[in-house]
């Protein structure tokens, strides 16, 4: 069964890839709602904003880049509920493949539809005047993080996806993930928050997140929150791969 | 019973229950080899509760199950290379175009020449014309022939179908008929779940009834027949059947444009 595991996903891989490629605006609208956001806040709200560093848009695009990411990876909860329904599913299932194969399958094809929103929206800020010092391993760091954060929101998403009943139910759990950064130091410092919204902001893992993309995007290191952000990173992506595996062996038995 | 050539599907005291309810109630039943072998019902009787244990989607309470000799609790892996599953809900990828649908699967079995076995079955199944179409612009019948066609694909020797007529017009039914025919004429053994008697009539080479939960006869359509007392001779007037005229003024199972007749009026 493990010989057959790398082409059997191949194989899946291809099927969910062309999900995406024959309905793009799953990708569109992934990056529509970050990209209006952004002209709102660096042409509305912005100049009331003081950062009291540089252009706003460059202080709060790794923000954006985060919801990009929680409100795509709603699409792969979506499309695994639709193979659950559909029967697609059971028929996997019931064929001798490599079983978890169908699930990776959703998970990489996710992670290829987020790089590319993702670019889209790093796209229309470089028009919107983001510009930034960072070197080519400053940009593979950032590139890596966020390859991270996307494998544990995806993890996160396969759990809703096998388990809702309902395609509302499906898809509604990435709103707070969407809703997270705004109660972080994404948009404005946490400094100018009151005190237990601080502490809130100060110490969940948007705001580490963010600001290790702000600094590497800045032309530093990643600053002091890195090993915080990668904690929070690696330790979200295997405590949802745990739980979507536990509802995926449930399902399945 | 001689290890060499076990019966394609054998039960032993098979149970299953969902928290209260009792499905399953303790099922003996043996499936020869080959031939078509149709499993009756109404709804809820546990049909495809049956299917799903044997095609290791769910697991048994207690009893044993073995397909083409293999325990589906045990080894579950080489039950699942000896059978294929057509469930109730027609599991076609609708994104995807019948060829590629059927492509996936056959690189998912690892056959040698994917594309060829595609075109072979889209031939076979008349579905060369809408081979490059998407899945969901499918009427129900060819939705099903493709289902039909993806189960085929490895040449599996055991192929569950389960209810593969249900919500299908006459004219798709006919043609789900034929396919299950020559399935069976290709020595593939078909276990055949069903509600409608007519179906079981027209297809099975043996029948079992399963009523609440529980096989209560199992034999040929000639041995069930006998079950009845004998037929007595009576000299009753043919009426047409409302599905041989429906057949009639559309033409019969042949597609193309049906005539338009119209019922003779009364004098």
């Amino acid at each position: 069964m493990a010989t057959h595991f790398l082409s059997d996903t191949a194989a899946l891989t291809g099927r969910t890839m062309r999900h995406v490629t024959r309905s793009p605006d799953t990708i569109i609208t992934t990056a529509v709602m970050p990209i209006a956001m952004m002209l709102m806040f660096v042409y509305v709200f912005g100049g009331a904003i003081d950062t009291g560093q540089g252009a706003y848009i460059d202080y709060m695009l790794p923000g954006i880049l985060l919801i990009t990411v929680a409100s795509g990876i709603a699409y792969t909860a979506f499309r695994l509920f639709t193979d659950m329904q559909g029967g697609i599913f059971e028929r996997f299932q019931s064929m001798p493949i490599a079983r978890s194969g169908v699930l990776w399958a959703h998970v990489l094809t996710s992670l290829v539809a987020n790089v590319v929103s993702l670019a889209v929206v790093v796209g229309a800020a470089l028009l919107m005047g983001f510009r930034s010092d960072a070197g080519a391993g400053a940009w593979l760091a950032v590139a890596g993080i966020l390859v991270l954060f996307t494998l544990a929101l995806t993890w996160i998403a396969v759990i809703p996806g096998l388990s809702a009943s309902s395609v509302e139910g499906a898809s509604a759990f990435s709103y707070p993930l969407i809703f997270l950064p705004f109660l972080s130091s994404a948009f404005v410092p946490t400094e100018t928050m009151p005190g237990p919204v601080r502490w809130f902001a100060e110490h969940q893992p948007v705001t580490s997140i963010v600001n290790t993309l702000r600094d590497l995007l800045a032309g530093g290191s990643g600053g002091e929150d890195l090993w915080t952000a990668l904690a929070w990173c690696t330790g979200i992506l295997v405590a949802a791969y745990a739980l979507a595996m536990a509802t995926y062996r449930r399902k399945i038995s | 019973m001689n290890e060499k050539n076990p019966p394609a599907i054998r039960l032993r005291g098979l149970e299953k229950s969902y928290k209260d309810l009792r499905v399953l109630c303790g099922i003996d039943l043996d499936v020869e080899r080959g031939g078509v072998f149709a499993l009756l019902g109404s709804n809820g009787a546990g049909k495809t509760t049956l299917v799903r244990i044997l095609s290791t989607l769910l697991r048994a309470d207690a009893g044993t199950a073995t397909v083409n000799g293999f325990d589906v609790a045990g080894r579950a892996a080489r039950v699942r290379e000896s059978i294929s599953l057509t469930g109730q809900f027609a599991a076609v990828d609708e994104i995807l175009s019948g060829r590629e649908n059927l492509v996936l699967v056959a690189r998912l079995r690892h056959v040698a020449d994917p594309g060829a076995v595609a075109d072979d079955l889209l031939a076979r199944f008349s579905l060369t014309g809408a081979g490059a179409r998407r899945a969901s612009t499918y009427s129900g019948g060819m939705r099903r022939r493709l289902d039909i066609a993806m189960s085929l694909i490895g040449n599996p020797p055991v192929v569950f179908l389960d209810e593969p007529t249900t919500g299908l017009d006459p004219q798709a039914r006919v043609e789900v008929w034929e396919a299950v025919k020559g399935l069976a004429d290709n020595g593939t053994t078909v276990l055949l779940t069903t509600q409608y008697l007519e179906e079981a009539e027209q297809l099975a080479d043996r029948i079992a009834i399963l009523h609440e939960g529980r096989i209560i006869v199992d034999g040929t359509l000639e041995e069930l027949k006998r079950l009845l007392p004998p037929a007595e001779v009576e000299y009753v007037e043919k009426q047409p059947t409302l599905e041989e005229i429906f057949f009639a003024v559309t033409g019969g199972s042949e597609r193309g444009r049906p005539a338009r007749r119209t019922a003779p009026s009364e004098k």
